[in-house]
């Protein structure tokens, strides 16, 4: 009787070893463990890189503090930065939204024969790498030779100087912003779209609901969860934009189309003051946090309605 | 008042005719449910009342006026959807006063009847609730209630049981006969389950391959189908259908079984079925009318059928029993304390006043008027 008793007591703590390595949790955890690594390595250390380098000065040999930012906020180039990358994100997002529901409505009633042709023609311009599609948006907008100019001059208009005057180099790159990520939004509203169950529908025709009624009152509201992710993800894509900018117009005329990326890459890789670069690409970081959370508890809160 | 006609109604998708041509009249304030196999058309039908499908031929009434080019808004009709289709992201007072709002109705006005029809499907409670919150047998409260709010010209149903639990559907079914007889309104039903059309209908339509079988009363049907179809798709468990041989042995007519059994007819049947001596028919007799040798009651005329039970299944009110005649199987239903055991020889006694004969070619029941 004793002897049980003082086996078990010294087999208890082997099992319950044994036992933690058996549960599924603890299995899942160990086989995520990797990409975990991973991302930490790539994601995090970065980042706490960026942060660290934010705070050094020029040659990189003294801690600052918060010397590079005091320095930001004192230069008139930021303060145009900051506005223009808001201008440049927020006008991007929102055409793109309008324009990938618009699109989405159409294709989703295509009949589902000759859909499928549709939705991978729209998808195109997302699907290319961005540096090689706006180069050729680059040979459009050339003032000389390209084919806007020419066909304005097929109908006797003056020539646009699209990347040369500031106001239609901020319209082209955002243009070619529109054009490149409007097919995310695209499918994101159609897959919303199709979720929709038809009877809903059905139900708001029989109780006298017209097209813009359903639109209103059905379809907006149970996209909303989709609407605000997609608009979150776009908008800090597009703020972090860098290749549309850097290769239409480099910023110019007069820095005057530069948003963070670019002004950083300008700012620490050109000009060589890394700290000071990082400080600009981390600036916008706090206020994207901030909305992620608050749209993003929004969307918890809603949970799925259906 | 209104009443609602279908006059030669067709529906072709790409070929396939889904409704071949029917014609129906619903009265004024009266129930209809639409009964028939998954396929028969039945829905294709109510969604062509509803406007949400295009009529290929033919025409649709309401209250006498032709509304096939009618959009669904204009009908003044409410529909009751299988999955509800209640809008998730309203309360339930939204989602039955939402018709009302878009039709500019006046709030108090809007609030009287929200609350009149909450008070008939004893809702009241749950008024400011989400549809997520609510239990199925709500969901279909809130649904019926928002069809009520719109004080409609028509009542349409698709369904609206088949997503509930046994229980609940039985408890509705209830329901939705008690805010009819509230409530009247011209009602068109869609079923699969001939139990709900039996219960709830004033008419039963019973629709089959896009045609109409037959059209009657709940218990005209039971007692006279037409064909074997309805033969069969109406009483549960269905009717059984038995190969048989119609005899003349002197004034007796008899109807001869696969295995040698032979039932005499009633004398009040002769004449009905005197044509028809010496061709093979099939035998349409009902479990019920199969039952155990028990004291005819009052004119009740009965024939000895000896069987043994392949299979007994206990139901509690009664028991059913299964057995072969020929390679043919048949269902019997007795009472349990004749407690029949499997493998042992027993005599049944066969209702005959009750029983059909049936054509086998035509599957038409043999002394009925065809459907008009």
């Amino acid at each position: 009787m004793s002897q049980t008793a003082q086996a078990s007591s010294v087999a208890v703590p082997r099992r319950t070893m044994r036992q933690w390595l058996k549960r599924p949790s603890t299995i899942a955890f160990l086989m995520t463990l990797p990409l975990i690594l991973l991302i930490g390595l790539l994601v995090l250390y970065p980042a706490g890189y960026a942060i660290h380098l934010a705070t050094l000065n020029k040659g990189m040999t003294r801690f600052v503090g918060f010397g590079n930012f005091e320095f930001l906020f004192g230069r008139e180039t930021f303060w145009m930065v900051v506005k223009q990358s808001c201008i440049f994100a927020i006008t991007a997002v929102v055409f793109k939204a309008i324009i990938g529901f618009v699109v989405a409505h159409f294709v989703h009633n295509i009949p589902s024969k000759g859909q499928r042709k549709w939705r991978g023609m729209l998808l195109v311009p997302w699907v290319i790498p961005p540096a090689m599609s706006t180069l050729a948006w680059l040979w459009l907008f050339d003032p000389s030779y390209s084919a806007f100019n020419w066909v304005l001059a097929q109908f006797g208009a003056d020539p646009v100087p699209w990347t040369g005057d500031a106001y239609w180099a901020r319209f082209s790159v955002i243009l070619v912003n529109i054009w490149i990520g409007s097919p995310f939004f695209m499918i994101m509203y159609l897959a919303a779209l199709k979720s929709v169950p038809d009877q809903l529908y059905e139900a708001a025709l029989i109780d006298g609901a017209n097209w813009w009624q359903r639109i209103w009152y059905i379809t907006l509201p149970m996209m909303r969860n989709i609407i605000a992710i997609t608009a979150l993800f776009s908008l800090i894509v597009t703020f972090a934009n860098f290749d549309i900018v850097r290769i239409l117009t480099a910023g110019g005329p007069l820095d005057l189309t530069h948003v963070f990326a670019t002004w950083s890459f300008l700012v620490g890789i050109e000009s060589g003051d890394i700290p000071l670069g990082a400080s600009v690409s981390l600036f916008m970081m706090p206020f994207l946090a901030i909305a992620a959370v608050i749209i993003l508890r929004d969307v918890v809160k809603r949970g799925s309605q259906a | 008042m209104a009443e609602v006609s279908l006059h030669k109604v067709v529906k072709r998708y790409e070929g396939v005719e889904a409704v071949r041509g029917i014609d129906l009249t619903i009265g004024d304030k009266e129930f209809v449910v639409l009964v028939g196999p998954s396929g028969c058309g039945k829905s294709t039908t109510l969604r062509m009342i509803a406007g949400l499908e295009e009529i290929t031929d033919g025409a649709i009434q309401i209250d006498g006026t032709v509304v096939n080019d009618v959009p669904p808004k204009d009908r003044d009709i409410a529909m009751v959807f299988q999955n509800y289709a209640l809008y998730p992201h309203m309360t339930v007072s939204e989602n039955m006063s939402f018709g009302l709002r878009l039709k500019r109705f006046p709030k108090d006005e809007i609030r009287r009847r929200v609350d009149e029809a909450a008070r008939i499907l004893n809702i009241e409670d749950l008024l400011e609730r989400k549809p997520r919150q609510l239990s199925g047998g709500q969901r279909q409260r809130v649904a019926m209630g928002r069809a009520i709010v719109r004080n409609p010209k028509v009542f349409l149903f698709d369904e609206p049981l088949s997503n509930l639990d046994a229980k609940l559907r039985v408890q509705m079914r209830t329901e939705i006969k008690r805010v009819h007889q509230q409530v009247p309104v011209t009602t068109v039903y869609v079923t699969h389950d001939q139990v709900e059309a039996m219960t709830l209908a004033d008419r039963v339509v019973v629709m089959n391959d896009g045609v109409i079988e037959q059209v009657g009363a709940p218990n005209e049907l039971y007692h006279s189908p037409r064909t074997r179809f309805v033969a069969g798709f109406i009483g549960s468990p269905s009717m059984n259908f038995l190969r048989c041989k119609l005899d003349r042995e002197g004034e007796d007519l008899m109807v001869r079984l696969a295995d040698g059994v032979a039932l005499t007819l009633p004398a009040e049947s002769r004449e009905r079925y005197r044509e028809h001596v010496g061709r093979e028919l099939v035998l349409g007799l009902r479990p019920e009318h199969l039952t155990e040798t028990r004291p005819p009651r009052n004119g009740e005329v009965v024939a000895p059928f000896p069987a043994v039970p392949d299979v007994v299944e206990p139901m509690g009110m009664d028991t059913l029993v299964y057995f072969r005649v020929g390679r043919e199987e048949v269902c019997a239903r007795m009472d349990p304390s004749a407690n029949p055991r499997v493998g042992e020889p027993i005599t049944l006694a066969a209702n005959l006043a009750r029983m059909h004969l049936l054509d086998p070619g035509s599957g038409l029941v043999l002394g009925t008027r065809p459907t008009g």
